[in-house]
């Protein structure tokens, strides 16, 4: 595969955005998890779903209407989780069936036949286009910057909200910040591993690292290397045998995790284990 | 000088005030001053409106009617006068941040702060503070590692760290052993000589022996003055008779009255 990565643009492609996707998933998955945003996240991604239809439906690039429906869903539970008492899953359940119906009614409209939509529901890491790639570097270089600009910030929030807003924070910008980088990096992923497996690779690798540090930096640069390892193995495995990279991907992650537990277990590996008295 | 602040202002000024969630009323109709260096408790029952109040005077809920003002400001207005410990039970314990990352935040800027690294001043502070409240040694352990009593006194590190001259705490003895307790106290003994202390709690004992004047909440508010517990004000604040004597201690809550007998 190192020779094949040499000779073709669409295997470079793959492996420059398999790195691009291990970075903010790991960075923001440890956010999530942490403040248990995980179905928030779910939520935003299936709303992107119907971004993807309107694009195919008036024409434009369907990653582009993917970033604006996730923006606009992103924001939208947001506010509505702000000004009203509903449940914030009852809201993210309703946007997430909204965005999939919108897509099937978007791509029912369209003239023609219908196109093959599982790239952008099971992610096609090695059809991803130099316009992909452009749009996945500014998305992932605008995460990195606004985590690594604000670090002290995000940190004060995610522990104790209430406290960082007693201190003046502004806690409700962050919150709707935290939406829109979770947005952000919904669509880096969607390329590689596709709007339904979005999750596994936002938790397994925060999840994975999680068990190895209680350090929020060591995390969070644990994830990244999680993510690497599994995006770039599962990318291996796919060429290898011939399967979709996406599955592999996220098959490769979660089967890791679960090994990391059960050793874990077994052996009593528990990050607070110095504990001395 | 302390004089001079106590006369003209007040540390807590409370005009009227009714907070509503939806329909229900939380707290109606609440006037409360608290003078500036006092070390006041308010008690009440579940659901009596005492952290509702706490948060009305933080400016965390929307206040129905009345005004709260803190040293002569709004409570919209943010500043650094105001430390309160919450409740530790809402947090999370499991967080991936140290002790001393902790009481650091409260070193951070109002509004946001990009690149923001804290000083030395800052780091020293902090440490001077894990002091005086005897953590010193735990400074680099991660909150996970943590026992109750060590995880509220890292809180009200933080709050101090803020350098507040009004203290708030949320049932800071709620769940920590006695020992803890006897400490948590003592610490806030030593900072009442400088600082206002409103303190929440269901600890009806600590009321009588460590504050210096009293709050009774039960949606309004029912008593307010010296921390001398008398019957008549329990019953209409619980409603029903509470077993105020406890075994062991050598003071008692409610003072001798005529129909008790005498107990050993």
């Amino acid at each position: 595969m190192i020779k094949a990565l040499f000779e073709y643009q669409f295997l470079q492609n793959a492996f420059l955005s398999s790195i691009l996707a291990s970075v903010v998933c790991g960075i923001i998955g440890v956010i999530i998890v942490e403040k248990k945003l995980v179905m928030m996240s779910g939520g935003i991604a299936h709303t992107s779903y119907g971004g993807v239809g309107l694009g195919y439906l008036l024409g434009f690039e369907p990653i582009i209407g993917a970033f604006l429906f996730s923006i606009c869903a992103a924001l939208g539970i947001g506010c509505i989780k702000r000004k009203s008492s509903t449940h914030t899953d009852v809201i993210i359940g309703l946007f997430w069936s909204l965005g999939m119906a919108l897509g099937i009614l978007f791509i029912a409209l369209m003239p023609g036949y219908p196109p093959d939509l599982s790239s952008y529901l099971f992610g096609s890491i090695l059809s991803v286009t130099k316009a992909d790639l452009y749009l996945m570097i500014s998305l992932t270089f605008i995460v990195v910057l606004v985590i690594i600009v604000l670090f002290n910030d995000w940190k004060a929030y995610l522990f104790d909200e209430e406290f960082a807003s007693i201190i003046g924070i502004k806690t409700a910008f962050l919150e709707y910040l935290l939406l829109v980088l979770i947005a952000m990096t919904v669509v880096v992923l969607i390329r590689v591993v596709g709007i339904i497996l979005v999750l596994a690779l936002l938790t397994a690798p925060a999840a994975s690292a999680g068990m190895l540090t209680s350090n929020l930096k060591k995390r969070m640069l644990y994830a990244v290397i999680f993510g690497n390892i599994f995006c770039l193995a599962g990318l291996w495995i796919s060429y290898k045998i011939n399967i979709a990279s996406g599955a592999s991907i996220v098959i490769l992650s979660i089967i890791c995790y679960f090994l990391l537990y059960t050793l874990r277990f077994i052996f009593k590996l528990r990050p607070y284990s110095h504990r001395q008295d | 000088m302390r004089d001079a602040y106590a006369k003209n202002l007040n540390a807590v000024h409370i005009d009227n005030l009714s907070v509503y969630y939806g329909q229900t009323p939380a707290i109606t109709g609440v006037c409360l001053d608290v003078h500036d260096g006092e070390y006041l408790g308010i008690i009440g029952p579940n659901g009596g409106g005492k952290s509702t109040l706490l948060k009305a005077i933080l400016g965390l809920v929307p206040i129905s009617a009345g005004t709260v003002q803190i040293y002569g400001n709004n409570t919209n207005k943010k500043t650094a006068l105001v430390g309160y410990v919450p409740q530790f039970v809402i947090l999370n314990r499991k967080f991936p941040i140290s002790l001393v990352d902790v009481v650091l935040t409260g070193r951070l800027k109002q509004g946001l702060s990009p690149f923001f690294t804290f000083t030395q001043k800052d780091k020293e502070k902090a440490f001077e503070i894990l002091e005086k409240v005897g953590l010193l040694s735990l400074a680099n352990r991660q909150i996970a590692e943590l026992s109750g009593g060590e995880f509220q006194k890292m809180l009200i590190a933080r709050a101090l760290a803020v350098n507040p001259r009004l203290l708030l705490l949320d049932e800071p003895t709620a769940s920590v052993d006695a020992v803890s307790r006897e400490q948590i106290y003592s610490l806030l003994s030593e900072l009442n000589k400088n600082k206002t202390i409103i303190l929440v709690t269901h600890d009806l004992l600590a009321v009588s022996s460590q504050v210096h004047s009293l709050a009774c909440l039960n949606g309004n508010l029912i008593y307010h003055g010296e921390p001398e517990l008398t019957e008549n004000i329990v019953n209409n604040l619980y409603g029903c008779p509470v077993d105020l004597i406890a075994h062991g201690v050598p003071h008692r809550v409610l003072r001798d009255h005529e129909e008790e007998k005498t107990v050993d």
